[in-house]
């Protein structure tokens, strides 16, 4: 109705004039009372939603920041003292923080790596005419509904154990050493299961992607005597550009703060070797009580994490003009 | 000549697309196998594939020694619980968002999504602290408000992306035949809107049934849910492969199954609509 009255709609001087004058305005006033009615409807609806997610934003990272200021353990109540930035120093500088930056720069770095690689190849198999493609696509997608604390406790037991796991098995009989997954490569065990659990996600989207591709322009190609490999150069993988940068955004928002994966199987170990830095923090705030050092890394972490957001928001951003 | 080489594409995609599906969910297949096998046979080398001796006493076990439905019902009222909530939440937002869209309706969305980019690590020790003050430390109510916030602004998003495809031609015509607001809500908006609601509710009971960060730092026994209650299984040594696959296989059945309901829906709400 708004678009019949677009001065009205906007402009309040003007309606209370011609409000006050004639019969024809009066009657006007009912669609314009509508759409006030209908804006304060609006925001008291969405104040809730607001209000809860402010306080839910601001009221604990407000409290991290206070708490990353104090000398503060749990172990030693009534002994909080004001330090300034000696936490941050200390964390900082603990070579446990470099070792668990590392690792979780190579942890991200791997599973996103071995998403994507398989994810492009597994999408366009599958965008291929497949009978009982429906049934695959159930198959591909399972491992995303499977909670970690699972799909870490069967990888870690049934599949890699050194002796009774199944790749044991498998190793020996075609004459190789098994290898033992949780002593030898500790972090790229975790890798390999953590990478499991996101290759139904990027496949999934890449071949939503790959489906909405024009076939047309492909056939096209092929008419002009394009190779398959250039046709997927020159105008499939352009077209995957966007979801693949989706993916990549994703992916890294959830896999640094990998957590019950390491939980269930290393609990960080051996050493620091899969320590990452969201394990660090919860073995300084929840192991060691150290509340201080545990909040000065807690704001390292959001640091980390607003760099990548920045991004993703902008590329959703742009997404919603369109 | 073509046409040949049309089958022979189909066969050989077919064979590479079930090879590597199957693949993938080998995992899940084998330790749904393991769930029915004794121990013994679960731990024995060479492992043995379909000729064991099925049994369904893992099943059993699992309830008698540990209480499997204590923890599957937290897991229900966790999930489900935050999930309404949320809903309850979202959804005027979100329709006040898509139906009456102002200058900083886009502001506010990319400011709810931004939230949810704050890793929980970050905040970790305040909430704990928090929870551990007001007596919310092994409590459902506690999670359920913990994993209601931290999917709102995924529920929003999906809401308000459903909503902005319904025509608002249709509201307007609704309103020139004298609808009042209520009645546009019941009769025009509610019967069009409850796909997008029901992919989204699904979506958020996915996501809450199998969060676990939260639920492992913030539960231990009485509110454990079924993730912390599987995590368990990793402290004994031993042979339990059999009931841990067992215990696994309950845990993840009823969310497999929605879960494939709700693949397509997948992509949109994960990606807060950049690909569709």
């Amino acid at each position: 109705m708004a678009a019949f009255f677009p001065k009205f709609y906007f402009d309040a001087f003007s309606f209370r004039e011609a409000a006050a004058t004639s019969l024809e305005s009066a009657l006007r006033e009912i669609p314009r009372m509508a759409t006030r009615q209908t804006q304060f409807l609006a925001r008291s609806l969405l104040t809730p939603a607001v209000g809860l997610l402010f306080i839910w934003m601001i009221v604990p990272l407000a409290l991290t920041i206070y708490f990353s200021t104090l000398h503060y353990s749990l172990l030693d109540p009534g002994s909080e003292s004001f330090v300034g930035l000696e936490n941050f120093r200390y964390f900082l500088t603990d070579p446990a923080f470099l070792a668990s930056l590392q690792n979780t720069l190579v942890l991200v770095g791997s599973v996103l790596a071995l998403t994507i690689l398989l994810g492009i190849p597994l999408a366009l198999l599958m965008d291929q005419p497949v009978v009982g493609r429906n049934f695959v696509r159930l198959m591909v997608i399972a491992p995303f509904f499977v909670m970690p604390t699972v799909s870490a406790l069967v990888w870690k037991n049934l599949l890699m154990h050194p002796v009774s796991g199944l790749f044991a098995w498998l190793a020996k009989l075609v004459g190789l050493m098994p290898v033992d997954w949780f002593n030898d490569v500790p972090l790229f065990s975790v890798i390999l299961i953590v990478a499991w659990q996101w290759l139904p996600f990027a496949t999934l989207i890449l071949l939503t992607a790959l489906q909405s591709l024009d076939e047309e322009q492909k056939e096209a190609a092929e008419m002009d005597g394009a190779s398959a490999i250039s046709t997927f150069i020159y105008i499939t993988l352009p077209h995957l550009a966007r979801p693949i940068t989706v993916v990549i955004l994703i992916e890294t928002i959830f896999l640094l703060t990998v957590f019950a994966e390491i939980f269930v199987t290393t609990g960080g170990g051996p050493g620091l070797q899969t320590t990452n830095i969201a394990f660090l923090i919860y073995s300084q705030a929840l192991i060691q009580f150290d509340v201080g050092s545990a909040s000065a890394g807690g704001l390292v972490a959001v640091v980390i994490a607003n760099i990548v957001a920045f991004f993703l928001v902008r590329i959703v951003g742009r997404n919603l003009e369109a | 000549m073509a046409r040949k080489s049309t089958t022979q594409r189909v066969v050989i995609s077919t064979i590479g697309a079930w090879f590597f599906g199957f693949l993938i969910f080998f995992p899940i297949l084998w330790m749904v196998l393991a769930s029915f096998k004794t121990e013994l046979e679960a731990f024995a080398i060479p492992p043995s594939f379909l000729f064991f001796h099925w049994t369904t006493e893992n099943y059993a076990t699992v309830q008698e020694r540990s209480d499997y439905f204590h923890h599957a019902m937290n897991s229900i009222i966790i999930a489900g619980g935050s999930t309404l909530i949320a809903l309850l939440i979202a959804v005027p937002a979100a329709w006040s968002m898509a139906f009456s869209p102002t200058k900083r309706t886009k502001d506010i969305l990319l400011w709810m999504l931004s939230t949810k980019m704050m890793p929980p690590v970050g905040v970790l020790v305040p909430i704990y602290l928090i929870y551990k003050t007001f007596g919310l430390l092994d409590s459902r109510i506690g999670l359920v408000f913990i994993l209601c916030l931290g999917n709102l602004p995924i529920v929003i998003w999906m809401l308000f992306t459903y909503f902005k495809e319904i025509p608002r031609d249709i509201l307007e015509a609704a309103r020139m035949d004298g609808a009042t607001i209520g009645r546009e809500l019941i009769y025009v908006l509610t019967p069009m809107a409850i796909p997008g609601l029901a992919s989204t509710m699904l979506l958020n009971l996915i996501l809450a049934w199998n969060e676990a960060f939260w639920t492992l730092n913030l539960s231990t026994s009485e509110a454990a849910p079924l993730t912390v209650f599987i995590a368990s299984y990793s402290s004994p040594e031993g042979l339990f492969w059999a009931k841990l696959s067992a215990a696994s296989t309950l845990a993840i059945a009823p969310i497999l199954v929605l879960g494939w309901f709700s693949q397509k829906q997948l992509v949109r709400g994960l990606t807060f609509g950049a690909v569709k």
